[in-house]
This record gives structure tokens, sequence and C-alpha cells, in this order.
């Protein structure tokens, strides 16, 4: 049945990038565990992880070049397009369930709060975290977050936060209209601010996990709001990555009108993050510090 | 303004010059180490999960010897040996206990992710489901190929973690549920870690390929294959897709926080500092019941293909057949605590986990009918991959009521952690999925490879594993009743009989899985040459209408499906 392709599917030649990428995906996961268990393995760990890094980040420069390239030379038919919209979509998907674990575990914290007191000792700069399970007391003490606990005002920095996510938003916006009207000077303006806006929330954020009036370590409340908000952070790092690449690729003048599935996904995962976050202000910031006294 | 059309032309330029040869193939080391086929990544899974099978199964076969009398046998020696590996003297008792642990953790693990997982969705799911829809390859085949190594990977990270320091011994010894607080404070050492890791990759080698199964699914069935023509057997990878793309990343979440709480003072499931140790259970089962049907349901696409080619009939009620499957897949998120109900769980809570555990029967019983029905009154020929088609039935209907005992929130605070759940989810699992398995190993061996099996051999291995697997798992429900607990490698001498006859059923099951190798290597050596359809006017689906094996590339040109 020798014959010509004679379909619209994407037949692809070998390539060797999945087996590097898992291969060094393997030794930066290992080189984890070699820096987890610096007495078992020694110091080297880092080292490990590093070169680990560098595979897989290379892996992925690689692998989205040899796509755009296939891009370029015509490979992604409509349908091809539709594929990769559909893979979009479902990785998103799936990004959402991933938060469904962390949100999972704040309601669990605060649905069902275990008597806790915490004191801050003004000398030391360490919490006392007492369990009251048991004892006198308990009932009256079970209340999230922890008695004693102070906690960031939802309305100042995390406010603020918010509407940026919001701007960001709509500049992305601003940015896609610009694209479909074939304007490259708006879309390069467009993310431009976007990436702006970004960053402004990542060093926003930054600042606010080094005041934090909770520890990371040894209590609910702050394992599950550093995890949750610091997961979101990453995302959004992830996606600022992902709309400067947009940003070269349309100096370069790749995306066109009719196809930018690139600028696309970019802008789809933008909004995600910003979803993200809105369900973190509500639940985590708000409804999850209500009551608590306020640090200032 | 200014335009950015600059590349525009360079994007439809090319379009057309991508001529390929169908039956053209990459050089050795670019076909297997760098494929972009599913055909050949589906042989690739294929070969990967015989090779965990063996490992798995052996080390099922050490726990056997070990269980087959009551006191500690052969734990102790097995553990010094495994000391002596990485350089350790004799074990003490306590490092025997541990070795134990680690078996049943390794057992689980690799049977769960790294056999059942990779042969049925990685392999058949990958081989079949592009042909069965009429498409020439998955929707992205390079993604398809990072999910087979990022698998890989992830089994010999867990190969690994038996060699490094996990608490009471070596390796990793949380069974495969890694319930916290054993995971965390209990296992001190890399072995946890590394397990976790496995799960990680292993995770997100599932998750991509879910996204490509879907994304195939919906946008490459070739015309006139409309969803409602779809064979159940793609039916089945599609909604066992969408099981893995939501159900994964919350076991992503639920391990990542069992490393924080590990290695960074994290109080996730600390109870002394606020955690709660059930929310792992809750994380772990929401993950771990879509997982089950992960393992089932594209046995069940299997199964339906086969009984319909040897009735040689259509499926009975094909709609309902695909939507009970899809009825599972939705009810089964939402009945995760049926396997908490010991937790200390309110009685509303155990009402509603009842409740809605006992919904799924519906729908199960629906494809089991349905299967009986398509038989009923066919012409019915018992070729190997039939047997195996309707072993699975029987069996899996005897695991699927004994599911219906369990779910009763009541009876299980008696049988909760007791073998009786162990026979449970054998006779779903070992007789269920796996049979499955084999009877699509002798559907499609032939397609796969271009050569038959020996009948003779196929039924000899189906009736050995079939008494076999019977023996070694029905004595199960009876010690389960009696009160023997899971996960013990010692007991009461009271339980020492029905155990005595399971080692026993181990070795008959043993016996059939070499008649399966010595036919396996026959057919390779000597075996006939298949035809393109081998079965004959039953088999109606697209893969029959190709050579055996089919073409490097099938449907350069895509067919017509009326
Ligand atoms: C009619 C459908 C089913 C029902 C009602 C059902 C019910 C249950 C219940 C209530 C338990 C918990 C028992 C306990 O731990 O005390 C259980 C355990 C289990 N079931 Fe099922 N089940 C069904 C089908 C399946 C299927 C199809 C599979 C897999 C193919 C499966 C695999 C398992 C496994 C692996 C466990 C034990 C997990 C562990 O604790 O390690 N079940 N089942
Ligand atoms: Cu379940």
């Amino acid at each position: 049945m020798a014959g010509a392709k004679n379909h619209d599917y994407h037949i692809l030649p070998p390539s060797i990038t999945p087996l590097l990428g898992s291969v060094t995906a393997f030794i930066m996961f290992f080189g984890l565990v070699m820096m987890f268990q610096p007495k078992v393995f020694g110091t080297y760990g880092s080292l490990v992880f590093g070169a680990g890094l560098i595979g897989v980040l290379y892996t992925f420069w690689t692998w989205w070049s040899d796509v755009i390239n296939e891009a370029h030379a015509g490979d992604h038919t409509p349908v091809v397009q539709l594929h990769l919209r559909y893979g979009m979509i479902m990785f998103i998907a799936s990004e959402v369930m991933f938060f469904v674990g962390w949100f999972w575990a704040w309601f669990d914290y605060s649905l069902f709060p275990v008597p806790l007191e915490v004191a801050y000792d003004e000398v030391k700069h360490t919490f006392d975290i007492t369990n009251l399970f048991g004892q006198e007391g308990a009932a009256a003490a079970s209340q999230f977050p922890a008695k004693g606990l102070e906690v960031f005002d939802a309305f100042s920095l995390p406010l603020l936060n918010t509407l940026i996510l919001l701007c960001s938003g709509t500049t992305v916006t601003w940015a896609h209209h610009a694209l479909l009207h074939g304007d490259r000077k708006g879309l390069i303006n467009g993310l431009w601010v976007t990436i702006i806006l970004g960053a402004i929330f990542s060093c926003v954020q930054a600042y606010e996990y080094s005041i934090a009036p909770f520890p990371f370590a040894g209590l609910n409340y702050g394992t599950a709001f550093f995890m949750a908000t610091g997961f979101h952070g990453f995302h959004v790092i992830v996606g600022t990555i992902f709309l400067a690449v947009c940003l070269g690729r349309a100096y370069k003048g790749h995306f066109t009108p009719q196809q930018h599935f690139g600028f696309e996904a970019a802008a789809w995962y933008w909004h995600f993050v910003d979803v993200v976050w809105l369900f973190l202000f509500v639940v985590v910031y708000v409804w999850g510090g209500w009551g608590a006294p306020v640090h200032s | 303004m200014s335009t950015i059309a600059a590349t525009a032309n360079e994007f439809q330029a090319h379009g057309d010059d991508h001529a390929h040869d169908a039956d053209h193939k990459p050089a050795f080391f670019a076909r297997w180490f760098m494929s972009t086929n599913h055909k050949d990544i589906g042989t690739l899974y294929l070969i990967f999960a015989i090779c965990a099978g063996i490992i798995g199964g052996g080390i099922s076969g050490m726990m056997r010897w070990e269980l087959a009398e009551p006191g500690i046998q052969h734990l102790t020696a097995w553990a010094s040996w495994h000391n002596g590996l990485v350089g350790g003297g004799e074990a003490t008792l306590n490092e025997a206990y541990h070795m134990w642990n680690v078996l049943i953790t390794a057992h689980g693990l690799i049977m769960v992710f790294f056999m059942v997982m990779p042969a049925i969705i990685g392999g058949f799911g990958n081989w079949f489901v592009p042909i069965m829809i009429g498409a020439p390859d998955m929707a992205f085949p390079r993604m398809n190929n990072i999910s087979f190594w990022l698998t890989v990977v992830a089994f010999i990270m867990l190969l690994g973690s038996s060699f490094v320091p996990g608490g009471s011994g070596y390796g990793a010894g949380t069974g495969w549920t890694v319930y916290a607080p054993l995971s965390t404070s209990g296992s001190v050492g890399p072995a946890v870690d590394m397990a976790i890791f496995s799960l990680h990759l292993a995770g997100a080698a599932s998750i991509l390929g879910a996204i490509n199964f879907i994304t195939t699914i919906f946008n490459m069935r070739a015309p006139g294959m409309t969803i409602h023509k779809m064979p159940l057997f793609v039916w089945s990878v599609l909604v066992t897709a969408f099981l893995l793309l939501l159900a994964l990343p919350v076991l992503a979440a639920a391990i990542t926080m069992l490393l924080v709480d590990r290695n960074f003072g994290g109080a996730f499931f600390d109870a002394a500092a606020g955690g709660d140790p059930v929310l792992y259970q809750h994380l772990f089962w929401f993950f771990g019941h879509p997982e089950v049907y992960i393992m089932i349901l594209p046995g069940f696409g299997i199964v339906s293909q086969i009984v319909s080619t040897f009735s040689r009939k259509p499926v009975f009620g094909y709609l309902g057949m695909a939507y009970a499957m899809v009825a599972i897949g939705v009810v089964g998120f939402v009945v995760w605590a049926h396997h908490m109900f010991t937790t200390g769980l309110s009685v509303d809570m155990k009402m509603y986990f009842t409740a809605a555990t006992m919904v799924i029967a519906v729908p199960t019983g629906i494809k089991i009918f349905s299967w009986i029905a398509t038989m009923w009154g066919g012409s019915v020929s018992f070729k190997t991959p039939m047997v195996w088609a309707m072993g699975f039935i029987f069996m899996f209907t005897v695991g699927g009521v004994t599911g219906v005992v369990l779910a009763n929130g009541g009876l299980d605070d008696n049988l909760h952690d007791t073998y009786y759940v162990v026979a449970h989810f054998h006779y779903v699992l070992s007789l269920g999925a796996v049979f499955s398995l084999f009877a699509g190993f002798y559907y499609w061996f032939g397609k796969m490879s271009g050569r038959h099996l020996n009948e003779f051999l196929g039924h000899l291995h189906f009736w050995l594993f079939f008494i076999g697997v019977n023996v070694l798992f029905f004595p199960m429900h009876f010690l389960g009743n009696q009160g023997m607990p899971r996960r013990i490698p010692d007991y009461n001498a009271a339980f020492a009989y029905w155990n005595q006859i399971a080692s026993y059923g181990y070795v008959i099951m043993g016996v059939g899985v070499l008649v399966f190798f010595a036919n396996v290597f026959w057919s390779l050596l000597a075996g006939r040459k298949a035809e393109g359809n081998y079965w004959g006017e039953g088999a109606t689906t697209l893969e029959w209408t190709l050579s055996s094996p089919p073409p490097f590339h099938q449907f350069e040109t895509l067919p017509v499906v009326k």
C-alpha cells in the first residue's frame, strides 16, 4: 500500500527530543531527591538537578522550535491547528484539576478547623504552635485561621494584585484584537503592557511573601497558603514567559491574522491564571482570613 | 498601522511537498528510540508492559511463597540478600517486615502503573484507536513518544527506590496508596521521595497520553465515522482518557503535598500542626476510584469487540453500551469515599457514598447483560480470544458483586482492610483487567505481528490461568470473612488452610503464563502467516481491512465509512 500522503494530518519524522526530555526529566527529579537527602547522597544534588533542568529547558526549546518551524513549513493545516486547540484546552483542564487539589486542602482546614493556638515569640522570631486537641478550651479554639494568627489584609496588596491581573487580562485582549486587524504595532504594545503587568504582579507577590506574618512550616494555614499561592505564582511566571515568547515572535512577524495559535494559547493560559487568582483571592484571602486579626 | 502578513505566504507554501512512502521504515535506532509512529509506540508499550508484568508477577510469587504457611519463612533471607546488594549486612526482623512492605508496594504500583495502564491504553489504545477510526496516526505523534519514554524513566525511578533507605529498611514500604503519615514522618530516607517522583513522571506521561487520545478521537475520525459509529473500544478509550485527564492532576497535587511535608516541614498531613491525614485519603481516592475504572474501561471495550466478532453480530444495544461507559466514568468521580468508610465519616456521609457507589452497579449491569444478549442466539465460535472474553465476563461479575457488598458502609466496617477486599479487587483486576488484556492480545496479535498464535496453547493457557487464579483468589473471600487482615506477612495458624490453597493456585497460574510465553515465541518463530482478516465476517472494524501487519503508515488515503 505504498503511496503518497493524501490527507491533511501531520505525519512526523522521527525525533530524539522525547527521549532526551524523558532522560533529562529523570535526572532533574533524581537531583531533587539528592538535594532532599544530603545525608544519603552527599552535596552534589544541586549540580545533578541543574544539569537535568538545563536538559529539560533545552527539550522545551527544541521541541517548540520544531513546532514553529513546522508551522512555517505549512504542516499546520486547519485540522492540525484544531488539534492544537483541543490539546491546549485539555492541558488547561488538567491544570484546573491540579489546583482543585490545593483548594481542597484549604477547604479541609477552614471548614474542619483544628484547635490551635499560635503565639509569635518577638525575641526568637519564631512561632509557638500549641495543639489544644482533647484539652480544655479546645472547642472554643477551633477556628480558622488559628487563634493568635495574623493574616494579610485582603483589601491591600492582594486587591492591588487582583486589579493588576484583571487589567492584564484586558491588555492581552487588546493585543489579540490588534493581531486580528493586522496591527503589529498594537500587538507588540499590548503584549509589552501585559508582560509588564505580569512582572509587577510577581514582584508584589514576592514582596508580600517577604513580610508574611505566618510561617510556611509547622502550621497548616501557612503551608496551604504558600503552596496554593506559590503554585499560582509559578504559573504566572510560566505565563509571562509564554507571552514573552509571543512578543519575540511578534517582532519576527510570525503571526498573521489567519494563523496565530501560539499567541492564542498564551492568551488562554493567561486567562486561566487570572481566573485561578480570582478564586484564590476570594477563597484564601477574603473568606479564608475572615475574622482573623490583620497584619499591619 | 503596520501589517504583519510578512510570512503569510510561507504558511501556505510547502503544504504539499511532504510526500511519504507508506512503507518506508526508519533505521533501527530512529525507529525504536525516536518513534513518531503509533503502531511502533504501541509495540514498545506492549513489550514494556510485559517486562513490568514479569517483575510485578514475580514479586507476587514471592509474596505467595512467604504466605504459603504461617510464620516468617523467607523474608529475612530475602531482606539480607537485598541488604547485600547495597552493601548492608544480615537483616533484622524489622528489616524483614520492611521487606514485606516493599514487596506489596512494588507489586501494586508496578501492576497498576507499569503493567495494566501501559498495556491496555499505551499498547492496544495506541495500536488500534487510530486504525479503528480510520486515521493515519495519533494527533500528536511526537508527544505520543514522550508519553512512552516518561513511563520508562518513571519505572526506573521506582525500581531505583528499592536500593536506597526508606525507613526501617531499603525501599519504599508505604503501600501503593502512599498514605500519610506512614509516607511522611513514617518513612525517613529517599526511597519514598523516589517513589513519589516516579508517580509524577508516570502521571505526566498519562496526562499527555490522555490529551493525545481525546484529540485524536474527536478530530481524526474518517469521513462518515460519526461519534455514534465509533467502535466501542474507541469509546472506552475516550472515556478513560477523560478520567485520566481529570483524576491524575489531583493525585499529582496530593503527592506533591507529601513531598512538602517530608522535605520542607509542611503541615498538610501533620495533625499536630493543624494538618489532616484524612485529607490525603480524600485526595488519593478522588484519583484512586477513577483510576480503577481507567484500568477496566478499555477492557470493557476490548471485550465488546471480541464478543461481537465471535458472535458474528453487532453488539447488543450499542448506544446503551457506549453511554453506560460514560455514566460509569461520570459517577466514578463521586464515590471515592467508599474506600474510607472506617476513617470516621459521619453516618450521613456513609449513606451517601454507599448509595452513590451502588448506582454504578446499574450501568455495569447494562454492560454485562448486553454482552450476554450479544452472544444470545449468535453462532458463537469459541476461539481463544472469545474464551478469554467470556472468562472476563464471568470473573468480572464476581468482582462486581463483591464490590456491591463492600459498598455497604456498615458491612465494610468489618470487611475493610481484610482479605475480602483483596479478593474483590483481584477479581476485577487480575481476573478482569488482565483477562481482557489476554483477550485483546490473542485477538490482535496476528494483526500486530503478522503471525498466528497457536489455538491449542491459547486454550491451554486459558484453562490453566482460569483455574489458577480462581484457586488463588477465591479462598481470599473466606479469609476475609474470617477476619484475616491484608498487608501482613505472618498470620494466625487458623488462616493456614486457605492460604496454602491460594499459593497452590499461584503455581497453576504461573504454569499458564509459561504456556503463554511458549505460545508467543513459537508463533514468532514458526507461526502461520496471518491474512488481513483472519477472524472472518464477524470482524467488521477497520483494522481488518488492512494487511497483517498493517503498512507503516496506513490510510494514506482516508477510508470512507458508510
Ligand atoms: C460494581 C462496581 C464496584 C464497586 C461497587 C466497588 C466497590 C469497592 C469498595 C466499596 C471498595 C473498598 C473496600 C475497602 O477498602 O474496604 C473497593 C476496593 C477496591 N476496588 Fe472496587 N468496586 C467496584 C468495581 C471495581 C473495579 C472495576 C475495579 C478495578 C478494575 C475495582 C478495584 C478496586 C480496588 C483496587 C480496591 C482496593 C483499593 C485498596 O484499598 O488498595 N473495583 N471497591
Ligand atoms: Cu472505588
